[in-house]
């Protein structure tokens, strides 16, 4: 290594990884729910491309984990956005380009994804 | 990229607790279930919590099972891997509420603690250096060497108001002060792993769980005082962190943080590893120094100072692991930052290994200040079995014991002094009622009588008539004129041994005649040991209300001491009697009791 911006370089790649072994209650948690169900209907590649996304992006201050069944099987796979402070966000019927859209918007720009929320189904 | 990673702690504790087959169980079961793209197997260094090994957790939930066995591991990955369903049996107890589960750094024993020098145990993998630059690692080194002066490294570390971590308590930029203002063609930096004492062992859990801190802090030195060459000195004994140092430094070596131009700078600084073979009076600082050269283990006189005459006769500074785990924070962070920790003449935290009759046996790191029933009864989680504390001890073999009357003073080098202890490298040693003073301080006599190395003879000779005289005294044989001349021989060692070895041997005699003279007179005078330890001044007596005449005790007395006939009372014959205490174990009416 002969320069401060190739130590640099090795950091911001290694940060979002061992970011993820941390614990933060002010964290924004990003919830897949992982039970027979979700994982049937495809939430495996949603969980994966979420995590991979926030890792890569280096977003440390978002927790992407897993949950059991949310008792919403018909919906799955669904993702749920907890951010302090601020009402739960339930997205529907995901698919890894629909919860990188959420990511992008919601996460990153603050702006609630409507069109996949639960509320768009128009029944609750 | 993974989207879970679980870290299993290798860090001696664990390690002889079997977290290895778990590594292993846990890997084959992950590739079973078709997670290896997803889960990572993290080896990390020492959580802290080592009675509840082996230890896991699993980020990002933060989950913590402790005492996990092979077994749980199918349930582990199926459950909580794949499903996200948390194995609550397995958690550690302390996190489990009615609301649900606590998060780790809510429990008391990790609450209260600060990690500076243990920042990145139990966090990261220690054998993977680009793990170690990802929070943080080698920003420092590359900082200083940038942006600072040698001097002004040394201004910072001055300011911070660091001192050495190894028991003295010396600052650290005022030994690198000193070392920079000889010059010479080659000067040197030395680590001293040599970490000796009973009960102590917070420089093998850094060097077990962040090698590169050690790595980086020491090049940091070099920089400073001008040194291109580093040693670490550590014992044979600590396998593990022998390993993964040398995995360290060649990793290092090979992303050029060690070695010739350093960052493209004029810097090129290089460390290499000796290994001790594992005796006590190497860890001082001249004895460490003769070792290094090749020679015979022995202390020198000082002066001239290692920073004056240290290695191989040149200029050198020694400093402990947990010091130099403190530089590169201080670095990043400032002096200002370092320096509002503390007291007013200690600063930062302190690492301290907690053992003897504690809850949570484990290692803790607590800012300076914090007092003594803290550590204990919060952090530590209390004595077990309802028994009630007698005292702690500090400083190992060259420490002394804290009786309940200072359990509240807050805990730093100056207030541990007055008290007739020092803070040593940091082994905290709880005794209970159960433990007889006496029995103590032979204890750590016996040790450096074992230990001394033979170069003065008060060290030599002193300790060994002091182990007799308190060997006489724990088979009531001892008479008061022999606690006065114990007494009188302790100063005349202090005064006129060689080095620390001698000069502190008698801390552990001191400070017991100070706070528990009683005891050392129950022995004398009324020939008994308050806390029923020694054997010799002990009589196992059966009530002959209470005896059934059961002849359980008879048929587990070793030496056939016990008699009686079915339904008849027994009796205890005391020249036969080898106080084994196995009789009074079994007895179901407890009729046998030791006086």
């Amino acid at each position: 290594m002969k320069t401060l911006e190739e130590l640099k370089a090795i950091r911001e790649k290694m940060q979002g990884q061992v970011g993820l072994r941390s614990e933060d209650a002010n964290q924004t948690r990003v919830v897949v729910g992982m039970a027979t169900c979700g994982i049937a209907s495809g939430a495996r590649p949603v969980l994966t491309t979420l995590s991979d996304a926030v890792q890569t992006k280096n977003l440390t201050n978002i927790s992407v984990t897993q949950t059991g069944c949310i008792g919403l099987c018909q919906y799955e796979p669904i993702v749920e956005v907890m951010e302090p402070g601020k009402d739960k966000v339930t997205y529907i019927k995901m698919t890894p380009e629909k919860a990188l859209e959420v990511l992008e918007q919601h996460l990153i720009r603050g702006q609630i994804v409507s069109k996949y929320t639960i509320n768009s189904e128009g029944r609750i | 990229m993974y989207r879970s990673h679980v870290l299993v702690c290798g860090g001696t504790g664990c390690t002889s607790s079997g977290s290895h087959k778990i590594i292993d169980t846990l890997q084959a079961e992950i590739e079973k279930n078709g997670l290896s793209k997803e889960v990572s197997v993290v080896q990390t260094g020492c959580f802290g919590l080592c009675a509840l090994g082996p230890i896991m957790i699993i980020y990002p939930e933060a989950t913590f099972y402790s005492m996990v066995k092979e077994d749980d591991i199918p349930e582990i990955v199926s459950e909580h891997l794949a499903k996200g369903r948390i194995v609550t049996r397995l958690l550690y107890n302390e996190t489990v509420t009615e609301d649900g589960i606590k998060s780790l750094n809510e429990t008391d024993f990790y609450k209260k603690q600060h990690r500076i020098a243990l920042r990145n145990c139990g966090v990261i993998n220690p054998e993977n250096i680009e793990e170690y630059i990802g929070t943080h690692g080698y920003e420092a080194l590359g900082k200083v060497l940038t942006e600072y002066t040698p001097d002004e490294v040394i201004q910072t570390i001055l300011d911070s108001g660091l001192r050495g971590r190894g028991g003295g308590g010396f600052p650290t930029g005022l030994k690198w002060k000193l070392a920079k203002g000889n010059d010479a063609d080659q000067k040197y930096v030395c680590c001293n792993a040599d970490e000796g004492d009973p009960g102590a062992f917070m420089d093998r859990s850094v060097l077990e769980g962040d090698p590169h801190v050690v790595l980086e802090a020491m090049a940091i030195a070099g920089y400073a005082i001008g040194a291109s060459q580093g040693y670490i000195y550590v014992r044979a004994e600590y396998p593990i962190a022998v390993d993964r140092l040398e995995i360290a430094i060649a990793q290092a070596r090979e992303y050029g943080l060690l070695g010739k131009n350093i960052f493209g700078t004029d810097f090129s600084f290089d460390i290499g590893l000796r290994l001790g073979a594992g005796a006590f009076v190497c860890g001082e600082e001249t004895a460490l120094m003769t070792s290094i050269e090749g020679n015979r283990g022995e202390p020198r006189p000082r002066p001239p100072f290692p920073a004056q005459k240290g290695l191989f006769g040149k200029p050198t500074i020694l400093n402990n692991v947990e010091t130099y785990a403190n530089i590169p924070q201080i670095i990043l962070n400032g002096a200002e930052w370092f320096a509002a920790m503390g007291t007013e003449k200690s600063k930062g935290t302190k690492v301290f290994a907690l053992g003897g009759k504690i809850k949570n046996t484990g290692l803790v790191e607590i800012p300076m200040g914090t007092t003594l029933r803290e550590v204990v009864e919060q952090i530590g989680g209390g004595i077990p079995n309802g028994k009630k504390f007698k005292a702690a001890q500090t400083g190992g073999p060259s420490g002394g014991c804290i009786p309940v009357e200072h359990f509240d003073i807050p805990i730093d080098y100056d207030n541990l002094i007055e008290i007739g202890s020092m803070m040593g490298s940091g082994g905290l040693i709880v005794m209970d009622e159960d433990n007889c003073m006496v029995d103590i301080a032979k204890f750590f006599l016996e040790f450096t009588v074992d230990e001394s190395c033979g170069k003065c003879t008060p060290c030599r000779i002193g300790t060994k008539r002091m182990y007799e005289m308190l060997d006489k005294i724990t088979k009531g044989q001892g008479t008061l004129e022999d606690i006065d001349k114990l007494e009188e021989l302790c100063y005349h060692i202090k005064e006129n041994s060689l080095c620390g070895l001698g000069q502190t041997a008698p801390n552990p005699v001191l400070s017991t005649l100070r706070y528990f003279k009683d005891e050392y007179i129950a022995h004398v005078v009324d020939k008994k040991c308050p806390a029923g330890v020694c054997k010799d001044l002990l009589s196992f007596v059966i009530d002959p209300d209470k005896c059934k005449g059961c002849t359980l005790c008879s048929r587990v007395c070793p030496n056939g001491a016990i008699e009686g006939k079915v339904k008849e009372i027994h009796v205890i014959y005391q020249d036969k009697c080898v106080k084994c205490g196995a009789c009074m174990e079994k007895c179901k009416f407890g009729a046998i009791s030791k006086h």
